[in-house]
């Protein structure tokens, strides 16, 4: 299974992860990432891959655990 | 697929492009020949930001961590540049003599920095890559003058960086206010009074008429007479596409190189084009577009990954528009297609958060700048891409109001 991790440290509250999919992404008040869900079934990993990969400070990743 | 793919242009569009080919399942041979002399990909913005200030090493801001680059598994040619193009011949000519055969090509060649027109000896910059940062932090020291000439957004940042540690520093411009041409001139002034609060020296509507020597320091002339002493110049007034290795290629340059609406070079089969340099037609065929934005370059990348490795599904780059800037405390998104007239501000300049609203059909949201306020930026990303009525996300954003 994968998995969505967030480094809260690194995020800047860009978006662009929202943007790519809404369904797992959000950004609160504070600006930091809210991950709505973290598993990552094989049929959403290249979406959400991409999504992670869009962060203007790689603070994403997708990792196999 | 037992094929070599050549992408030409290492940083963000580039690199993009092997990890969405790579995520794509391609397992054949990716080269990328990179003419900056570094030993991985790094990532650019931060060249005018913290890293300006705060650091000199070129592992602090890696476009990719050190695990994931060995993962991607490219052949990194740094140091070397393309000079030539045979598409014929399926090969890209490197200035070290060697060719490099292709099944397909990615051009991520970007763009530089336009070059001073005063020169470019000591305490003279501009900014593009991680040597210009070096060569311009060690100028950069408290109680120092620095006189940045352009307004725009890297004039900006580096106006504000320099303040943080203590620089003195004027701005001039021939435009009215800073990033003017990309806000319009009532949101550009909001930027100025900022920059001015924080201690810029602020001289607008004025251009730089010579660069005089005067022992170690220069002296800035304003076409207003005003003489500006400086320690340090920095030159920001855009940049330039990189084409002049395909000028004999018969590629279509047309300030950048013109491709279809699939980011695939006119009149080739298989080659492609990303980021700075891309020249794209749009999908209403009305118009080209060149955007020198990270999260383009970034989109077009994952776009030409999938193009690749799916050429019966292909499909057409429309993007919507970001970029992002940090200035003092203020964190500034620009969404869409901004500088239009009739923009309206929803928030207070003055408490550091606001947002404004760009339409320019009058009824839609079409663009949006929004300033330290992380719920509204991504109503109007959410707004922009799908064409929102300008009212509702106006009344929804007053609506959302509440003291910071």
């Amino acid at each position: 299974m994968s998995v969505v991790k967030a480094n809260l440290e690194a995020c800047q509250g860009y978006a662009n992860c929202v943007v790519g999919a809404s369904d797992y992404f959000d950004i609160d008040d504070d600006g930091l990432v809210v991950l709505l869900k973290t598993d990552v079934p094989e049929s959403e990993l290249q979406r959400v891959t991409e999504a992670a990969r869009s962060c203007p400070v790689s603070a994403l990743k997708v990792v196999d655990e | 697929m037992n094929t070599r793919i050549v992408i030409v242009g290492g940083s963000v569009g580039g690199v993009k492009v092997a990890q969405g080919l790579r995520s794509g399942g391609f397992d054949g041979e990716i080269v990328i020949v990179e003419q900056e002399d570094v030993p991985h990909p790094y990532d650019k913005p931060p060249l005018s930001k913290r890293h300006l200030v705060e650091n000199d090493d070129v592992r602090a801001i890696p476009l990719v961590d050190a695990a994931d680059f060995a993962d991607l598994d490219v052949t990194w040619r740094g140091g070397v540049a393309a000079s030539g193009l045979n598409l014929a011949r399926k090969e890209v000519e490197l200035t070290d003599g060697e060719r490099v055969a292709y099944d397909r090509l990615v051009i991520a060649t970007g763009s530089r920095a336009r070059p001073s027109p005063w020169g470019d000896g000591p305490g003279i910059h501009v900014l593009r890559t991680i040597a210009d940062a070096e060569r311009l932090r060690r100028d950069l020291r408290p109680g120092k003058r620095l006189v940045v000439v352009g307004g725009g957004f890297i004039g900006a940042e580096v106006a504000a960086t320099a303040r943080k540690i203590g620089v003195e520093v004027t701005m001039i411009d021939p435009l009215p206010a800073p990033m003017s041409r990309a806000l319009n001139d009532d949101i550009g002034e909001i930027f100025a009074a900022k920059h001015a609060a924080e201690g810029v020296r602020m001289r607008f509507g004025r251009g730089v008429a010579a660069v005089e020597r005067v022992g170690v320091e220069m002296i800035v002339a304003l076409t207003d007479g005003e003489r500006v002493s400086a320690d340090a110049v920095l030159v920001g007034i855009g940049a330039m596409v990189n084409t002049e290795w395909l000028e004999a290629s018969g590629l279509t340059i047309d300030n950048g190189v013109v491709t279809d609406v699939c980011l695939r070079a006119i009149g080739t089969e298989d080659v492609y084009v990303v980021g700075d340099v891309c020249r794209w037609q749009h999908v209403d065929g009305l118009a080209t577009t060149r955007l020198e934005h990270w999260t383009s370059a970034t989109g077009q990348a994952r776009l030409v990954a999938r193009n690749i490795l799916a050429p019966n599904d292909e499909r057409a780059y429309e993007p919507v528009e970001y970029v992002w800037s940090d200035q003092y405390d203020w964190k500034i998104q620009v969404v869409g297609r901004t500088g239009t007239d009739g923009s309206q501000l929803i928030g207070e300049p003055d408490g550091g958060r606001f947002v404004v609203i760009y339409s320019a059909d009058g009824e839609s949201v079409t663009g949006a700048v929004v300033v330290n306020w992380p719920r509204a930026l991504v109503t109007v990303r959410r707004a922009v891409a799908s064409n929102e009525n300008k009212a509702d996300v106006v009344r929804a954003l007053e609506g959302a109001i509440a003291p910071a």
